[in-house]
């Protein structure tokens, strides 16, 4: 497949906006001058080579790393250090982590009924209502009662994802969902992504799958020591891109 | 194309089943093994039979005064004897029932609790958690409707119970919250809570508890008298939190930072983030840290001997000495023992138990 076999039309509205964010770990300048807007229904795929700050750029996006200078607006909300702001960003943002983190102590069920119930305040009812709707999605149903300790990673995974979207985001976020898998285990966890996208959630995935990207993404996003160095449609990024530094590093992620 | 056979499951090996098989590789191994177990039953077969001889052959189990006893048995009338003083300690004769009623109110209160399906368990624990201090206060000191029985006539198990478990009901919570607050962003507070921990780690509890009786008076004013078992809890819970609130920070530092990452990208705020996510797998890890300081607590209790109170030990203490029963300290020392030790081993296996059924599988 060459071409967004899932072409559709984006929305007006401006979800996440990124204006010359910059963001440093003590001396080492991590992100530099970071434009980035992403629209209601965008799929975005960022990618780039091993410590080029991807997973620091989406963690900005629901500040679970601060950024130093610019401006970060998210569904019309600018970040600042007000603790509202974060926690209202937070609840109409999802996150998956790579690790999938979620929380050993609690069932399946519970994992996913855990913050609609204590952000949202959905009664116990509904929230196991919502979460069995979105376990069924994630086709995962059967493991509600189980403990995470006793899935295997993909199905972890997808119980994150699940979890994640119990609390209704209008974002989700993606670092790297696959990279901690089996190679068996990925596929699962990528038609449960693409599913997700058919249904119009905006989306900002980091992840080295170029199938998926190729598949769902409207734009890749290449970053390499800390800035964004291309961005393009995913035909034009995989057959022509402009910049030297991307062509050879889809060279190597290509040819493997 | 060939198709792989699977090999069957097969029974493991036979070899190290059953009692031979076990004493050979746990008793019997090799010389130097054998030579421990040899020795280990010698040293069993001169403590244990005298023991026992003592104990229970030779015992005298009835009777009224010291003549009684036969020479040479331990003389358990002596404990039959003081038994409800050191129960009960100076606690009016015709008001013990209120002491049984608490006993029974705490056990009888909290058994739900411990059944499994039982449903709103949260909502019934912080209710009783609400309810029951103040109705077992009531009961035991008095108030509106009952006679006053001040905390002087208070005593044996009774006043060791009672400085346990309060002791244990303040210390955790407080050292919940200092641990968090030595982990806090907020540098103020974890100034305060560093200072704190490190003071009352640094002070050995019987100091702490002579300060509390005999410097303390010094510097109130006249006018304003603190009970003095009142001091002494106090005494007990800061010293004990600061001891939990080192083993819970051991505990939220072995929670990964996913672990808040993730809490956080659903929108906990700090509170809920702790107290749903992080604290209840800290708590989990560090149970058996937390149980050793209960049973440490539970123990050092009897240094309130230090401030004239009448715990259990100090009843005990006391009888001994008395003229009437001279020359059964043995018997009462053992009889403390027992008491002790079947409170702090109830706790440790409670403490097992508890570990075996929140463990949720392998971790990642
Ligand atoms: N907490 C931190 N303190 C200091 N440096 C950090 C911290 N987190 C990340 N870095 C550094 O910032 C850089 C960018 O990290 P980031 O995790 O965003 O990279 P990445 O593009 O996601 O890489 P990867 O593909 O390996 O996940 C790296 O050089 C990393 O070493
Ligand atoms: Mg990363």
């Amino acid at each position: 497949m060459t071409e967004n076999a899932l072409k559709h039309t984006l929305g007006d509205k401006m979800m996440i906006e990124l204006s010359g964010v910059n963001k440093w770990y003590g001396e080492f300048h991590v992100l530099k001058d970071i434009n980035l807007s992403v629209r209601q229904g965008e799929r975005i795929v960022l990618c780039g080579p091993s410590g080029s700050g991807k997973s620091t750029t989406i963690r900005c996006i629901n500040r679970l790393e601060e950024h130093q200078q610019g401006r970060i607006v998210v569904d019309g909300v600018e970040l600042t250090s007000d603790l509202k702001h974060i926690e209202a960003i937070r609840r109409e943002v999802g996150m998956v982590f790579q690790h999938f983190n979620l929380f050993p102590h609690l069932t399946v069920l519970q994992n996913c009924t855990l913050a609609p119930m204590w952000v949202r305040n959905m009664p116990k009812k509904e929230a196991d209502e919502v979460a069995m709707h979105y376990l069924n999605r994630v086709r995962i149903p059967e493991q509600a009662n189980k403990y995470p300790g006793q899935l295997s990673g993909g199905q972890q995974q997808r119980v994150a994802i699940a979890r994640a979207l119990c609390m209704k985001p209008k974002i989700m976020l993606f670092d790297e969902p696959t990279s901690a898998l089996d190679p068996e285990m990925v596929k699962e966890v990528l038609d449960t992504m693409i599913q997700l996208a058919e249904s119009g959630m905006t989306m900002l995935c980091v992840t080295h799958e170029m199938g998926f990207a190729r598949t769902v993404a409207d734009r890749v996003i290449f970053m390499d020591k800390g800035e964004i160095i291309e961005q393009a449609p995913p035909e034009a990024f995989f057959s022509n891109p402009q910049n030297e530094r991307t062509k050879t590093f889809l060279g190597q992620i290509l040819n493997h | 194309m060939s198709t792989h056979v699977f090999k069957p499951d097969l029974p493991p090996p036979t070899l190290s089943v059953g009692v031979v098989g076990w004493l050979r590789a746990n008793l019997f191994s090799n010389w130097f093994n054998t030579l421990l177990t040899a020795l280990a039953l010698y040293l069993i077969w001169v403590t244990v039979p005298p023991l026992i001889q003592w104990a229970f052959l030779d015992a005298t189990w009835s009777g009224s005064t010291r003549s009684d006893c036969a020479p040479g048995g331990a003389c358990w009338v002596f404990i039959q004897n003081r038994f409800a003083q050191f129960m009960y300690g100076f606690y009016p004769q015709g008001l013990r029932w209120r002491v049984d009623l608490t006993v029974i109110l705490a056990v009888a209160g909290a058994a739900p609790l411990f059944v499994k399906a039982m449903p709103r368990k949260l909502v019934y624990g912080l209710a009783y958690l609400l309810v029951y201090p103040w109705l077992a206060f009531w009961l035991l000191h008095g108030g509106p409707g009952l006679e006053v029985v001040p905390t002087s006539q208070w005593g044996g198990l009774m006043l060791t119970l009672v400085i346990a478990v309060v002791g244990i009901a303040g210390a955790m919570p407080l050292g919940v919250l200092l641990a968090l607050g030595r982990r806090s962003d907020m540098p103020a507070i974890r100034v305060i809570c560093v200072t704190f921990i490190e003071f009352w780690r640094g002070v050995p509890l019987i100091t702490v508890l002579f300060m509390s009786s005999v410097m303390l008076p010094l510097f109130l004013p006249e006018q304003i008298t603190i009970d003095k078992l009142l001091r002494a809890l106090i005494a007990v819970i800061l010293f004990e939190a600061a001891y939990i609130a080192e083993v819970v920070r051991g505990g939220l530092q072995a929670i990964p930072k996913g672990q808040y990452e993730a809490a956080g990208a659903l929108g906990l705020g700090y509170w809920r983030m702790m107290g749903l996510v992080i604290l209840p797998q800290a708590l989990k890890l560090v149970i058996p840290g937390i149980v050793n300081t209960f049973i440490a607590l539970f123990k050092d209790t009897s240094l309130v001997i230090i401030i004239g109170l009448f715990d259990l030990f100090n009843s005990i203490h006391q009888a001994t000495v008395d003229p009437a029963w001279l020359g059964f300290a043995i018997e009462g020392y053992v009889f403390a023992a027992l008491v002790y030790w079947i409170f702090c081993f109830g706790m440790s296996r409670y403490s097992m138990r508890l570990e075996r059924r929140l463990h949720t599988g392998h971790k990642r």
